[in-house]
């Protein structure tokens, strides 16, 4: 599904990815742990085509396609998802009008019929059931106002509603209270399938107790420098970074 | 160097013009202004962003040959008067108008030669509308429909609207002004607004002349006790539009709103230029101006709020955003704040900038294509604008006017792709 080979990358002359190597197989989750400032946020962003990013080396292909010569947009279109770690505020564009018109973006990538008002209302409704959120959360203006939990909730809404093959949940769990922690992560779990991966990147363990990963990498200084089953995760949380990937 | 424009030809047109006895006094006036200072150059403070040289420059024809009538703009309520190349037309209106002589006790005491777009008007016009509300009535929503035939040549006309609104009394003005594609034709109306204790007036106004015309209006209001005065003013059309609003809180707990939108698309040059006197206490006054500029144009905010001593409890707020779709456009912002009372909140702000990167990414990383996405970033800030107009019909017609701005001026000026 994605293939991340030597890629390094900089911002304003800055190294920040020093050579990362990680596959990601079709049907997996995959986590990334990492100290702050090891390339975490970076890396996400690189995958989903944010400007101001340099790559000075390395490939990624994604299911065989070189993600990094694409447009953003174009990456949504194939299936690429960034579930935000600070979701932005759009005042002034409604959040039906935005989810409606994403989801009819990358519908008429896949050659779908687009869907109309009433058609996409009826979809949302049963997703924004299952992320409890309040349906008035369609009429205002994208993530304006909302509290930290609705912004990630409406993150994941996006997700369930544009159905990605490779999902980057970038700190997804920075913010939320237990119970909404739940929520997100059963969001994700519902989206598990053959043809359905994700990276999620955090910096503590407590996501990784509901979203159980594949594999758990540890970022440090821009490189993977340590891979290992979902027990890793615990390792690191028990003993730090600097002594597990010593 | 002349300190003024050359104002000849507008003067040798004002000498044509039979004045009755009871606009004698304010015609002499604008006259005598405008025979010693003329227009003003851009050496004058209040037009330094504005250059007027262009009117002066204009040939102006004295009489326009009505041809075909344009199509007139959606019936928005169900009373409207009907201005055609600046007359008053009672066979496409639908309320009786009343005479301008009707209200020669109040013109020219609002609207004075001191000011120059006053002074012309003054000199030249030949009709106008006169409104008077009565105490205690609410005239519900009142259409004020200027439209231009696109006549033998280019004209200028000058009306003259004189409303007063008694105690109590309520009136939602919704002022349309359009035009012809490439007639250099002059609007410049001036209106004399007085509002009496606890009156109500919404006014909004959307301004869509043609694109070679030129559109200079400025509205005077008087605003009494516990009265509240509501503009929102969308200056969209013309080469070169200005649009002033000079407002005094006169009464205590009186109320000013001034608001609005200006879309600047290649070629254009619009200004707002406010002028506001809080010379009562516990009054409050609320400004917010969005301006989109693209290709190359020129966008013009100049916010004046003057707080006399007496008018302590001041409550004031002033914001000028603007938003660059092009790196030819220009975008000049100048707050000017005159305190004399000790006890007053005023805040004034201004933000100038492109489409925000981080929102553009969040749009494409969604799948939304750029431009598609551009767009929808443009209509939102504008939105939020337009948005804040409380009557449904009003709020209608703005949102029709500004919807496809962008989209349409992306496609016909090549400058403004890139933000």
């Amino acid at each position: 599904m994605l293939r991340i080979e030597g890629l390094t990358a900089e911002i304003d002359g800055k190294p920040i990815l020093q050579g990362v190597d990680l596959e990601v197989p079709a049907g997996e989750l995959h986590a990334i742990m990492g100290p702050n400032g090891s390339g975490k946020s970076t890396l996400s962003y690189v995958l989903s085509g944010r400007e101001g990013y340099e790559i000075t080396g390395g490939s990624v292909t994604f299911n065989g396609v070189d993600l990094l010569a694409m447009e953003p947009e174009e990456r949504a279109a194939s299936g690429v998802f960034l579930a935000f770690q600070y979701p932005v505020e759009l005042p002034g564009v409604g959040n039906a009008n935005f989810l409606r018109t994403a989801l009819n973006a990358v519908r008429r990538h896949r050659g779908e019929p687009e869907v109309d008002a009433m058609q996409f209302l009826k979809l949302a409704r049963v997703r924004m059931k299952e992320l409890s959120m309040p349906e008035d959360m369609l009429k205002r203006g994208v993530n304006v106002g909302f509290s930290g939990g609705e912004k990630k909730r409406n993150e994941v809404l996006q997700m369930a509603l544009l159905r990605p093959k490779l999902a980057i949940l970038d700190e997804t769990d920075s913010g939320l209270d237990i119970d909404a922690l739940k929520i997100v992560a059963d969001g994700v779990n519902a989206m598990r399938a053959p043809d359905f991966s994700a990276l999620i990147i955090t910096h503590y363990q407590r996501l990784l107790d509901y979203i159980v990963p594949d594999r758990v990498h540890v970022l440090m200084a821009g490189r993977i420098v340590k891979s290992g089953g979902p027990e890793l995760a615990h390792e690191l949380e028990a003993q730090g970074y600097a002594q597990v990937a010593a | 160097m002349n300190a003024i424009n050359n104002a000849a030809g507008f003067l040798a047109r004002a000498d044509t013009l039979s004045t009755p006895v009871w606009a004698a006094s304010t015609r002499a006036a604008g006259r005598a202004a405008l025979a010693t200072y003329g227009l003003p150059t851009r050496r004058a403070e209040a037009f330094k962003y504005t250059d007027l040289a262009p009117v002066t420059q204009a040939a102006f024809g004295a009489e326009g040959q009505a041809l075909a009538l344009p199509a007139l703009p959606a019936m928005r309520g169900h009373a409207r008067l009907v201005f055609v190349d600046g007359v008053l037309r009672g066979d496409l209106s639908n309320l009786p108008p009343r005479p301008l002589s009707d209200a020669a006790g109040l013109l020219g005491s609002l609207a004075h030669a001191t000011q120059p777009l006053a002074a012309m008007n003054a000199a030249l016009f030949e009709d106008g509308l006169f409104l008077d509300v009565p105490a205690g009535e609410d005239a519900g929503l009142i259409e004020l429909v200027s439209v231009v035939t696109g006549a033998m040549g280019p004209i200028a006309f000058h009306p003259r609207h004189v409303l007063r609104l008694g105690q109590g009394a309520r009136l939602t003005l919704l002022d349309t002004s359009d035009g012809v594609a490439g007639l250099g034709y002059l609007h410049n109306p001036v209106f004399e607004i007085s509002l009496g204790e606890g009156a109500e007036m919404a006014h909004v106004r959307i301004q869509r002349e043609g694109r070679a015309a030129f559109h200079l209006s400025s509205v005077h209001t008087a605003i009494a006790a516990r009265a509240t005065y509501d503009n929102f003013t969308l200056n969209a059309g013309g080469r070169l539009a200005r649009n002033e609003i000079h407002a005094s809180l006169d009464g205590p707990h009186a109320m000013c709103h001034m608001n609005g939108a200006q879309l600047v698309g290649d070629g254009q040059h619009a200004d707002t230029t406010t002028d506001l006197h809080h010379a009562a206490p516990d009054c409050g006054s609320r400004q917010t101006y969005k301006t989109v500029l693209a290709g190359r144009s020129r966008g013009v905010f100049q916010g004046k709020i003057l707080v006399s001593r007496a008018a302590q409890r001041t409550d004031g707020y002033q914001m000028n955003q603007a938003l660059l779709l092009s790196e030819t456009s220009e975008m000049d912002s100048k707050p000017q704040l005159e305190i004399y009372a000790d006890d007053v909140k005023c805040s004034h702000g201004a933000t100038v900038g492109a489409l925000d990167a981080a929102q553009l990414f969040y749009l494409r990383s969604r799948g939304i294509p750029q431009e598609q996405a551009r767009s929808m970033l443009v209509e939102a800030f504008l939105t939020e604008a337009v948005d804040g107009v409380g009557d449904d019909a009003c709020r209608t017609a703005l949102s029709e006017a500004v919807a496809g701005w962008w989209v349409g001026e992306r496609s016909t000026a090549p400058l403004a792709g890139r933000a």
